[in-house]
């Protein structure tokens, strides 16, 4: 007996939809916050030049606020590009590509930023 | 929609040329615009923190490229993006949780208050950040 589940298997939902769909929206809240405080703050910190944007780095709350907006907006930007990837690119191999060099990307990404907070945090002594 | 040589014959999103153009539909669109636009512009960001980190030359020539006028003209095009997609973004959130605004009038009226909040906000922003 052969029924219709062979058309589909291999093709289909890799069941984790639903788990994508509820981390692109708890980063997007985590955002909603995060963002404005950068917008604000890179203005101010750019503003100020080198010596003055160290400074702003190396405060506590900016520092800790530098790696939960790195962090969130990375999250959010690797699940956004991934549909992006998934809706474009029929090719299953280049598909399958595209969405590892987004992840390695992304979290390439993070580490260079990151250490970079805790770079300037150990550099200035705070 | 399946061309023979596809490895995965399945539809793909709709394609531009079978809508009609609306506010609606301009807004989608231009959220994964400007949601991939801050994709690359992420990397650019964190070009400006690392170099932060690496010291006063790399700090300098960071600072070159943004004070420049192409420099200057993609940090407004990634505020605006910035804007775009947050204002937006927030009525997604509004769309899943409280699940309000999916009335065709208010859904495109809500696209053009976005657009609206993009080009201004960003304007304002950068005259206040210019003056103080």
């Amino acid at each position: 007996m052969t029924t219709s589940a062979k058309s589909v298997r291999g093709l289909g939902s890799a069941g984790v939809g639903t788990q994508h769909h509820i981390r692109q929206r708890v980063t997007a809240l985590a955002l909603l916050f995060l963002v404005p405080w950068f917008i604000y703050s890179i203005i101010v910190a750019c503003k100020a030049g080198y010596e003055g944007a160290l400074t702003w780095a190396a405060q506590p709350v900016n520092a800790i606020l530098l790696i939960l907006t790195v962090s969130a907006a990375l999250y959010h930007m690797r699940l956004g590009m991934q549909v992006v990837i998934e809706d474009y690119i029929a090719r299953s191999s280049t598909r399958q590509a595209l969405l590892i060099l987004n992840t390695f990307a992304v979290i390439a990404l993070a580490a260079a930023t990151i250490l970079s907070v805790l770079k300037i945090w150990f550099m200035t002594g705070a | 929609m399946a061309e023979p040589g596809r490895a995965d014959p399945r539809p793909l999103s709709p394609h531009l040329q079978i809508w009609k153009w609306h506010w609606t539909m301009a807004g989608s669109i231009f959220h994964r615009v400007s949601g991939a636009g801050l994709y690359g512009g992420a990397f650019l960001i964190g070009a400006w923190l690392i170099a932060l980190a690496t010291g006063p030359e790399a700090y300098a020539f960071v600072e070159m490229i943004a004070f420049s006028l192409p420099g200057q003209i993609l940090l407004f095009l990634w505020s605006m993006a910035v804007l775009y997609h947050l204002a937006n973004g927030l009525r997604h959130l509004i769309w899943d949780g409280p699940m309000i605004g999916f009335d065709p009038g208010v859904a495109s009226l809500w696209s053009m208050f976005n657009f609206a909040f993009a080009i201004i906000g960003a304007a304002v922003i950068w005259s206040l950040a210019s003056f103080f």
